[in-house]
């Protein structure tokens, strides 16, 4: 499903708006769904028919398979892409910030700080809001611990990091990533709850006095949610699909140029400083998922193991320099370092943990 | 009329400003449109997730950028209020 397709689907979505026949949608949907699988599950073939019976390369020959690599892999993940965001649109649509302020405002600390990571990964998210939802939450009466918990997971376990991990290393290192990122944002936001660093929160922020939300049009049909879902695809695809593209070429390279026993052999090298020196060469920089991969290709190009080179993507976009000045607005310095420093270090140990277990 | 486009400044809260921007004047319609960056304002609307979008008072939009078909149909209800 390309763009286009997309974007008329979207068209048609709003046409029937006007005539209310439910079942129009679903239809389409389905054809589009019945279209994707169709499409997936002729890529691999097509790849190896363009690359090697029209361009003519040879299926042995280094370029050849760097080619049909190329083409397979690009499709592929965007396709991955469109759809997970898709899915993760709709479900989002489901999930305000609101909503999830209210499920959270009811809840024990540790029930909440595993509630705050799961919600984490389905409310929708952006780090320029991290202040107000940061004041929203705590106004509220959402422990620091689990308000910390959320804002931990948010930007962690994003969707985009999580299909260009499926489609590069595949379900087993995907599950890994989800479940270790859940777990560190739960033991982070836990031990800062335990600490009780309330009195590091900057005053004012308790003094606030906010209201609860009420939207004028609060009511969200089908169709809303799934314009939702459209409108997520437009978004994000079209930011991140240069970096897919950047980064499956390398991909590529590596794929076809480099020997296969010599990349095993530069795995198996590692130093136990590697993790602790990737966590802090990552945290301080900031990247979307999209951007970081490329890098992380690289890294793995040059024989960083996969636990060390997680590690350095988890601190890239799980921390960042910009976000913590951002809360500095709400918290004290004191606790920023605290929050760093425990986050950090769940993410060293999940890198040792890969690297043991890969 | 009284519009409030709440943001710190992101992308997506100059995108919504320039939206209402234009809708109003495809509208031909006159508005006092606010961009308000104080986080303290946010929390009084309630808002959590910018940009928000306040029209005389009333929330319309928290966390999201809303299509300009609907965007103009809430400016077009609430100047006829």
């Amino acid at each position: 499903m390309t763009l286009k397709d997309l974007e008329t689907a979207r068209m048609d979505i709003h046409k029937s708006e006007s005539n209310p026949v439910r079942k129009l949608i679903g239809l389409k949907l389905l054809l589009a769904a019945l279209l994707w699988s169709v499409t997936y599950h002729y890529l691999h073939p097509l790849a190896s028919w363009l690359a090697y019976d029209i361009a003519g390369l040879s299926s042995s020959s280094h370029t050849g398979s760097a080619v049909e690599f190329f083409i397979f892999e690009v499709p592929k993940v965007l396709m991955l892409l469109a759809a997970v965001v898709f899915g993760v649109g709709i479900i989002r649509s489901f999930f305000t910030p609101e909503k999830t302020r209210q499920i959270l405002a009811n809840q024990r600390e540790s029930v909440g700080n595993v509630l705050a990571s799961c919600l984490g990964i389905v409310t929708p998210f952006c780090s320029c809001s991290a202040v107000p939802l940061f004041i929203g939450f705590v106004e509220t009466g959402i422990p620091l611990g689990v308000t910390l918990s959320f804002l931990i997971a948010a930007p962690m376990i994003n969707e985009v990091a999580v299909v260009l991990l499926f489609g590069m290393f595949g379900f087993k290192v995907t599950a890994i990533y989800i479940g270790t990122g859940l777990l560190i944002a739960i033991f982070s936001g836990w031990i800062i709850g335990r600490l009780h660093l309330e009195r590091l929160v900057e005053p004012w922020v308790y003094e606030v006095g906010g209201s609860r939300l009420s939207l004028v049009n609060e009511r969200m049909g089908w169709s809303d949610r799934i314009d939702a879902g459209l409108l997520a695809v437009k978004e994000i695809v079209s930011k991140v699909w240069p970096f897919v593209v950047g980064g499956i070429a390398v991909g590529a390279g590596i794929h076809g140029y480099v020997p296969e026993n010599m990349m095993a052999s530069i795995m198996t090298k590692s130093s136990w400083w590697s993790v602790p020196l990737a966590v802090l060469l990552g945290v301080p920089m900031y990247s979307n998922a999209a951007g970081i991969i490329p890098i992380m290709q690289a890294l793995l190009e040059k024989g960083v193991p996969l636990g060390t080179a997680l590690a350095f993507m988890m601190a890239v976009i799980g921390l960042s320099l910009p976000e913590t000045i951002i809360l500095r607005r709400v918290l004290k310095l004191k606790l920023i370092i605290t929050f760093v420093f425990i986050v950090a270090v769940g993410i060293t140990i999940v890198g040792y943990l890969f690297n043991f277990i890969l | 009329m009284k519009i409030e486009v709440l943001g710190p400044g992101c992308h997506n809260c100059k995108k919504l400003e320039q939206d209402v921007q234009k809708a109003l004047n495809e509208l031909n319609i006159e508005a006092e449109v606010i961009k308000v960056t104080d986080i303290m304002k946010f929390s009084s609307y309630g808002i959590l997730m910018t940009p928000g979008l306040v029209v005389n008072g009333r929330v319309y939009s928290s966390g999201k950028l809303p299509v300009m078909a609907t965007l103009k149909k809430w400016i077009e209800e609430e100047s006829k209020k």
